[in-house]
């Protein structure tokens, strides 16, 4: 569809120094099933492959036949060469084990317990991605595995997922937060320059907040800044995880202006950080097996055949050439569409090949069903693989 | 005009769904939809990825109400409307717009957003960024132009939410604050964003494209939404996304699904138009064909599933040239046919 290199993702899969293969991608492009049909692919060419997702999509884990994914990988049945396990992330309880390994006990309890934790650990924005780094992080120490794949959160944006360390990073050497743990951690000369703003800062802060919400955050701070320190070391010492050769980002895109601009933005970014592009697999395009016959071509014949149905007397028996007739028009015009959909794809794909013309891309074919078991699955990572 | 919607007392609409399933696209349509002559609707955008610009063809929004487009006219005629404004709101901007409003205290805000307040707030307490995002679309609803008697500002608010992952707990911000704070300033204001969304003035809208996971993404939404605030938020209807007529009559299709369609018959048909020379041509359109008989299919199942949600149900079609402007109108020209505004 494209000028540009191919993606051969074989020689990825295949590649026994591939260890973390990372799909990022905005929402709704396929995502998951692009992760989980990598995973089985690579694992029946020989690997022991992890799926790492964080979409809790019930059909897929049905696909792998598995009856649910939980926060712990799951072996799945009927994978013939290398093994694929799969699993599903549960932030809360990922942010829960994390405070309970860096915590004593009583202070785990007190944190645990604290309404700005739960708020935190279960809500949507941002801990999913710190989770997922985590996760990751852990999977691949634990070294049970040669291949993890990886599907990013559903963020808003696709750049969440790596700039999840650095907002960390940032909250935590924030001066708010030096502020709240108080002079033991601020340090005598900082707190000589926050004092004049501070009783106006928690003034404020009361005022907005209220007292307890204040307490309880300060509280929370205090806790937490203990262990906030290996928390955010993991979390960097993933990134450069991420930086490392043995991983390969794939940016998955459907061809829509939003998908694909996003995909721009990701490879654009990757490259700034220095991470590893193995190419785009853009997802759901739209072919023809009749692309010999344009659209226009196809249009004006239909055309043609209704205007010769028009001169028949209307109420006289059609019969056959009617019928046949009346197929061979929805036929063309049906053809018709989809070469124009085809058609404005390709155009949409040459914006993004034009700014990256070193990107290689692999592309899949927009499917009739959705998948629903392993076989689908292999027939998505044939179709990535080996092309159409 | 407008007077027998299927949302008449509805003041705020909420508009979520799957990720692409065009939950902007939908939000902007319905406003178009919305504004009919005389009548001033706001488009609200939450996720700060400026998308009702690119759909408008205006340069990004501000934290600031502006003017995009003409609503839809009566005639369903483009540009005779009333007026739609859109905003783009951020929780940084959100915080000191509250500030100011209910503190008069812009200044005491801008040193809060250097000293980090705003990161802390979107860190530490996401519920906290939520009450502030979701206080400005209740402000905007509730807004007069004068005093307590005046007439609203806005006929309608419509709120391009997240997605319908994150719905239930970015609408149940009292209970989300509460956990955080029990009494105190943001918790009254909490308070008062939930009494619109709890109100009947508030409806929250599904999108969804007629595939599998998007369906079961909006089953499962409206099950959430229920279960998290009790029934207190109403749901709205569920919006049919990019959905393709059937080019063949029922038995046509079931006879091209199972691939038993007559391909001489089409051959036969493709010679009358012309195309006889190709002898691959009528087998391959009838691979074409046999496709497009299971992607009906599927989409029949789809809305079949749906309808189990026992929600108003609308319907817009897939658009192969893309979303532009002219394309937007009839959209809402659509949803206004069906009732949806």
């Amino acid at each position: 569809m494209t000028n540009a290199p191919r993606l051969d993702l074989d020689r990825i899969i295949d590649d026994r120094r591939t260890r973390i293969i990372v799909c990022c991608g905005s929402g709704g492009v396929g995502k998951t099933t692009t992760a989980a049909a990598l995973g089985l692919r690579a694992a029946e060419r020989g690997r022991h492959a992890c799926v790492l997702t964080v979409d809790p999509a019930r059909r897929l884990a049905q696909s792998m036949g598995l009856t649910s994914l939980d926060n712990t990988p799951r072996q799945v049945d009927g994978v013939d060469g290398g093994s694929l396990h799969a699993m599903m992330l549960d932030m809360k309880r990922t942010f829960d084990e994390i405070v309970e390994a860096h915590a004593d006990p009583d202070r785990a309890a007190q944190i645990l317990a604290n309404p700005f934790y739960q708020s935190l650990s279960s809500s949507f924005a941002g801990t999913q991605e710190y989770m997922a780094m985590e996760k990751l992080g852990q999977l691949r120490h634990a070294d049970e595995w040669d291949l993890i794949v990886v599907d990013t959160p559903p963020s808003r944006s696709a750049l969440d997922f790596l700039d999840a360390p650095q907002r960390l990073g940032r909250f935590l050497d924030g001066r708010l937060i030096r502020v709240l743990t108080g002079p033991a951690r601020a340090g005598r000369s900082v707190m000589g320059v926050l004092n004049a703003g501070f009783s106006m800062m928690t003034g404020a802060l009361t005022k907005i907040l209220g007292a307890q919400v204040l307490k309880d955050a300060q509280t929370f701070v205090t806790a937490l800044d203990t262990m906030f320190g290996g928390f955010r070391e993991r979390a960097e010492s993933t990134y450069r995880l991420l930086q490392a050769p043995g991983t390969a980002f794939v940016v998955v895109a459907t061809p829509e202006p939003d998908a694909l601009r996003e995909a721009s933005y990701f490879v654009e970014r990757l490259d700034t950080e220095r991470m590893p592009l193995a190419g785009l697999i853009l997802n759901r395009v739209h072919t023809s097996p009749a692309s010999r016959l344009s659209a226009a071509r196809s249009l004006a014949a239909s055309e043609a055949l209704d205007y010769q149905n028009e001169r028949l007397v209307p109420g006289s028996p059609i019969g056959a050439d009617g019928t046949a007739q009346a197929l061979a028009v929805a036929a063309l015009r049906l053809h018709a569409e989809r070469m124009q959909l085809g058609k404005r794809e390709r155009r949409l794909a040459e914006h993004f090949t034009s700014a990256h013309p070193a990107v290689p891309v692999a592309e899949v074919p927009a499917q009739p069903e959705d998948v629903h078991d392993l076989d689908g699955l292999r027939v998505v990572g044939k179709m990535l693989c080996e092309g159409f | 005009m407008n007077t027998d919607t299927d949302w008449d007392g509805v003041r705020l609409h909420v508009v979520t769904g799957k990720g692409g399933t065009g939950k902007t696209t939908v939000a902007a349509a319905l406003a178009l939809a919305l504004a009919t002559a005389g009548r001033k609707v706001l488009l609200i955008e939450v996720e700060g990825r400026q998308g009702i610009a690119r759909l408008f063809d205006c340069p990004p929004l501000p934290y600031e109400e502006r003017k995009v487009a003409i609503g839809l006219g009566a005639d369903s005629g483009a540009g005779q409307g009333g007026d739609v404004y859109a905003l783009a709101v951020d929780p940084e901007g959100a915080l000191l717009d509250y500030l100011a409003m209910f503190y008069n205290m812009r200044r005491a805000g801008a040193a809060l957003t250097k000293l980090g307040v705003v990161d802390f707030a979107t860190t530490i307490a996401p519920g906290l960024s939520d009450v502030l995002v979701t206080g400005k679309a209740t402000e905007a609803t509730r807004r007069r132009i004068g005093n307590k008697e005046s007439p609203r500002v806005y006929h309608a608010v419509v709120m391009d939410a997240p997605p319908t992952g994150r719905i239930g707990r970015f609408l149940n911000v009292s209970t989300e604050v509460s956990d955080l704070a029990r009494v105190g300033p943001i918790r009254a204001h909490a308070d008062t964003v939930a009494r619109v969304i709890r109100s009947p003035q508030t409806a929250v809208h599904f999108v969804t494209t007629l595939e599998e996971m998007p369906v079961q993404e909006t089953l499962d939404g409206l099950a959430e939404l229920r279960e998290l605030t009790g029934g207190a938020i109403a749901p709205g209807g569920v919006v049919v996304n990019m959905a393709r007529p059937a080019m063949l009559s029922p038995d046509a299709l079931a006879l091209a699904a199972n691939g038993s369609l007559d391909v001489s018959v089409l051959a036969a048909g493709l010679k009358a138009a012309g195309l006889g020379d190709d002898d691959h041509l009528a087998a391959d359109l009838a691979t074409e064909l046999r496709e497009h008989a299971l992607q009906v299919a599927l989409q029949d199942r789809a809305r079949t599933e749906l309808r189990k949600a026992g929600r108003p149900q609308y319907e817009l079609p897939m658009l192969t040239d893309g979303i532009d402007l002219a394309a937007l109108y009839q959209l809402a020209a659509a949803l206004r046919k069906q009732g949806a505004a």
